[in-house]
């Protein structure tokens, strides 16, 4: 494991009253490709300000390799931000704006040039050294204001949604190219994203927040196959939510019918919300399946069908590769391992987030 | 809509240009490039060159460029405190600064030439607080006085505009990229506003060269600028050709300007006209 670089202690902001972070501890470490995710409002983005230091926490301390910078302007940080949108210097040719920062600091002329060279190089656009930021294209202009950040050899770069104004192919292929970025520098990338997808793709450690607070840390696959509340299945994928009780230790009930699954720990007979992904659902003959519904819509989406199935009053959301035309009766299955078991909302604000979504 | 109906739509714009805006040109020229008899001359054009024309014309220059930088260092400042006011109060500062403009500008340089007056309330106020009185009615500072009042909303208009266009992320990037205050005004904010900045010195510039106005009332009819002279040749000594050939170098002048902030301003970016 890489040491702790950034260390947010009990950070708490409101604007105008209202609470944005209240009480937020994260550790974020070296090396890594660390997401905040959420919908908007949830606090993500006033995280990545108050780490930039254009925002001042209410409480709490921003720790930077052992050292509070909590109140350090942002010229005085040893990190750089990518912005939301470029936030290029349109009076300054490319290569000005990527010398932009070394010519603040000084550096010789020939430094600066063969930084110049390589950041182009690293982003893809080499010889557009001496066009204008208007003449690029969206993708084109992001690069650049990455090419921007990383010639000063930060050791933490910040992306604020910095694929969020481009279109799907591209910023699938922009993501690649961060992975790449992210490797061959060597260095911390915070990101902030709404895209579920962006997230699980690129990140090492994503961090989904809602209202203010952290609802979950944890890896990619363990945020997508373990979600700890309702908020965070529904915000991750989709996925089919439902009110059941745990029986017992690897046994519970949904709709009537036991289901036989893998957690253990939750006690006897008590209210649980169960989590199912839509691919996981097994559909078959309705002799065959442990429920019985009704197929009421289905939609082709490229890679699988999208079915609506009606059991005991309840509408399963199905992916399956199978089709079953729309008042087909069938069966429903799940495997045991595929059954994510999470404890009631406990307060209020997350029942009120769950519904929110 | 088809390019026919479009054309009649703009119909009675291109009559109202042709009768107030291009023929009055035409007849400028034409009187001022013929003598009494009708006769081609150059005569008129090249009485600029006589000492009390060029006089007027130097000094209406130097005064109107003394104002537009005057207009400039107050407007700017400003321009940037209103950027970074909220709504509320912002709406209540920029009401404070067009309120007058709501007035007749004639009524305004006359106030000034009431407050300004040797026994007018200025001075009354002055001497009754024991202090020196304030003695520029009638000399250059009142018409530099009269000109900047009247025409600094000009500038601090375009300025306003081209400083509300810049992005907030753009400053925030020259900051996160280690430029402090000092560094961002001089390398983001400032060369971002130079269109608005053009903008706000022709619309300065030009109306205080070519002003009689403020001239007449605050100058006391003593300092005579480019303006008074042409408004004299029209109106008392009823010279209009030489008047017009006046009025022809002063458009050299204007031309001029354009041409720079032209220039300038290639997206038009500042511009409010």
């Amino acid at each position: 494991m890489n040491k702790i670089l950034i260390d947010l202690q009990h950070i708490s902001k409101s604007f105008d009253g209202q609470m944005v972070l209240d009480d937020l501890n994260l550790y974020i470490r070296e090396n890594e490709f660390l997401t905040l995710l959420g919908p908007s409002g949830c606090g993500k983005t006033t995280t990545l300000r108050i780490l930039g230091g254009f925002e001042t926490p209410d409480q709490g301390k921003v720790i930077f390799d052992g050292a509070d910078i909590t109140k350090m302007p942002p010229n005085k940080r040893q990190l750089n931000t990518v912005f939301q949108k470029y936030a290029l210097f349109t009076h300054m040719t490319i290569a000005e704006n990527i010398a932009f920062g070394l010519k603040i600091k000084n550096k010789p002329k020939t430094y600066i040039d063969d930084k110049i060279k390589y950041a182009l190089k690293l982003v893809n656009l080499e010889g557009y050294e001496n066009r204008m930021p208007d003449s690029l294209s969206g993708g084109q202009q992001q690069r650049i204001a990455i090419a921007r950040a990383i010639v000063n050899e930060p050791k933490v770069l910040l992306l604020d949604e910095p694929l969020g104004a481009l279109d799907l192919k591209l910023r699938q292929d922009m993501q690649y190219e961060l992975i790449r970025l992210k490797n061959e520098l060597g260095i911390t990338f915070i990101y902030v994203t709404h895209d579920q997808e962006e997230a699980l793709t690129m990140s090492d450690t994503i961090v989904v927040m809602n209202q203010g607070y952290i609802q979950q840390i944890g890896s990619p696959e363990k945020i997508y196959n373990e979600p700890e509340n309702a908020f965070v299945a529904d915000f991750i994928g989709d996925s089919n939510i439902i009110g059941g009780t745990m029986i017992e230790d690897k046994l519970v009930e949904i709709f009537g019918t036991k289901f036989p699954c893998v957690d253990t720990g939750f006690g006897h007979n008590k209210p649980v919300d169960v989590v199912i992904r839509p691919e996981d659902v097994i559909l078959s003959s309705p002799v065959n399946g442990k429920l019985k519904g009704i197929v009421t819509h289905l939609i082709f989406k490229g890679v699988h069908y999208e079915m609506e199935v009606t059991a005991n009053g309840y509408e399963w959301l199905v992916h399956s590769t199978g089709m079953f035309p729309v008042g087909t009766e069938v069966g429903i299955d799940v495997d045991p391992y595929n059954i994510q078991i999470m404890n009631k909302p406990a307060s209020e604000d997350e029942e009120a987030a769950k519904i929110d979504e | 809509m088809n390019s026919t109906k479009k054309k009649l739509l703009g119909t009675p714009y291109f009559i109202w240009s042709a009768i107030f805006i291009v023929v009055p040109l035409c007849m400028v020229f034409y009187y001022g490039l013929t003598d009494k008899s009708g006769a081609f001359t150059m005569e008129n054009i090249l009485s600029i060159a006589t000492p009390e024309h060029s006089k007027a014309l130097w000094l209406a220059l130097l005064l109107s460029l003394i104002s537009t930088v005057i207009c400039l260092l107050l407007a700017y400042p400003l321009a940037m405190i209103l950027c970074k006011m909220n709504v509320n109060q912002h709406s209540f500062i920029v009401l404070i600064f067009i309120l007058p403009m709501w007035m007749n500008f004639l009524l305004r340089t006359l106030a000034w030439q009431t407050l300004l007056e040797k026994t007018g309330v200025i001075n009354s106020i002055l001497t009754f607080l024991h202090l020196p009185t304030l003695n520029i009615i009638n000399t250059p500072y009142a018409i530099v006085l009269g000109m900047v009042y009247n025409f600094l909303p000009f500038m601090v208009l375009p300025i306003y505009n081209a400083l509300s266009k810049i992005d907030v992320n753009v400053i925030n990037a020259a900051r996160d990229l280690g430029a402090n205050e000092l560094q961002v005004f001089l390398k983001v904010t400032l060369p971002l506003t130079v269109p608005g900045i053009i903008s706000g010195i022709t619309m300065v510039f030009i109306p205080a060269l070519t002003t009689f106005v403020i001239s007449n009332l605050l100058g006391g009819s003593k300092i005579l600028l480019i303006g008074n002279v042409v408004e004299q040749e029209f109106t008392q000594a009823s010279n209009w050709h030489l008047g017009s050939g006046l009025s022809i170098v002063l458009m050299l002048f204007i031309i001029l300007n354009m041409v720079i902030s032209a220039v300038f301003d290639k997206d038009g970016e500042g511009s409010v006209l």
